[in-house]
């Protein structure tokens, strides 16, 4: 069983997984999107005092700072319970591509050349490390959600602007990719 | 104690998105470069779901656990904010490797480098509360 558990999960289970979460989030009086945390903490902070959109009852978003701690908890209870640390199987194409950037193959979860210590103390690191985080968080806010509010959520109702916004995801997901990306590495 | 369930479903939360791999930067970039069906397979899984489940909420008026019925409300009208603010976040999301959720989940892991993100999606979500009013909706 827990052999089973420490092998990376196949799509299937973790998309069936998802969409359970999204059912007890609405069972429990509450909806699946996690950018309004970043609203919440920007209002918690007490940023509602200099600007109008951050002031509002964060209190009532409580449940889903909650939620927040908790995929913390998880991040760390699979580290230590539930990782084998094996590199991420991606497609040798994508190897390929990433190694044409300088980006090595993977070894762990994520690339050393981003994510680790040096990249992080570098400035061309942490510029990267900030943008790509002020992009999510801006861009999430103005499109009014991110993967789960639009993605998920919004896409299970239905939703034109959900649709909409996932284009979007999309459309700047793909400039980074193929134009951005090779200037930057 | 109310907010315990909470707790678990944000683990579980946690749990899937790094056991299902959809917090590595790799697996994003696999995913924009259109070269494997895994996150694509997450995704369409999941929606999949959800939309015959949201179905059957509404065609059964299935209520929460208080009771009270669950209500879906429709997103306002526009095309602008959706199209512009989604291809600023793709922009992010393809630089990062990660969206809000993952951000967390990633430093839960113990890769402090996405606490940096994680403040300066914070960071962005301001600037969109100062310059909104400025913006096409």
């Amino acid at each position: 069983m827990i052999e089973l558990l420490t092998q990376p999960w196949s799509w299937w289970f973790s998309g069936a997984m998802i969409a359970a979460i999204m059912f007890f989030l609405l069972f429990f009086g509450q909806s699946f999107g996690f950018s309004s945390n970043l609203r919440t903490i920007c209002s918690a902070a007490g940023l509602g005092k200099t600007n109008k959109f951050f002031d509002f009852n964060w209190r009532s978003q409580m449940w889903n700072l909650v939620f927040l701690i908790g995929a913390i908890l998880g991040g760390f209870l699979t580290k230590q319970f539930l990782s084998t640390d094996a590199p991420v199987q991606i497609a040798q194409s994508t190897i390929e591509d990433l190694s044409r950037l300088g980006i090595g193959a993977p070894e762990s979860l994520q690339p050393a050349e981003i994510f680790g210590l040096e990249a992080m103390l570098s400035l061309k690191g942490f510029m990267i490390l900030a943008f790509g985080g002020l992009m999510v968080g801006f861009g999430s806010r103005y499109a009014g959600g991110c993967t789960s509010g639009h993605a998920i959520s919004g896409l299970s109702d239905l939703q034109i602007p959900s649709l909409i916004a996932v284009i979007g995801f999309f459309a700047g997901g793909l400039i980074m990719t193929f134009l951005i990306l090779p200037l930057i590495f | 104690m109310k907010f315990i369930k909470f707790l678990l479903l944000g683990i579980v939360f946690g749990i899937v998105m790094t056991k299902s791999e959809a917090v590595s930067w790799f697996r994003i970039q696999e995913m924009f470069r259109f070269q494997a069906f895994h996150m694509y397979g997450i995704i369409g899984t999941a929606v999949t779901l959800g939309v015959s489940g949201v179905a059957l909420i509404k065609k059964f008026k299935i209520r929460d656990y208080q009771g009270n019925p669950i209500v879906f409300s429709p997103k306002d009208k526009s095309v602008s904010r959706y199209l512009l603010g989604g291809s600023i976040f793709g922009l992010g999301w393809a630089l990062s490797g990660a969206c809000p959720g993952p951000m967390v989940v990633n430093v839960g892991y113990g890769y402090w480098a996405m606490a940096i993100v994680f403040f300066f999606a914070l960071v962005g979500t301001y600037l969109y509360g100062v310059v909104k009013n400025k913006l096409p909706h």
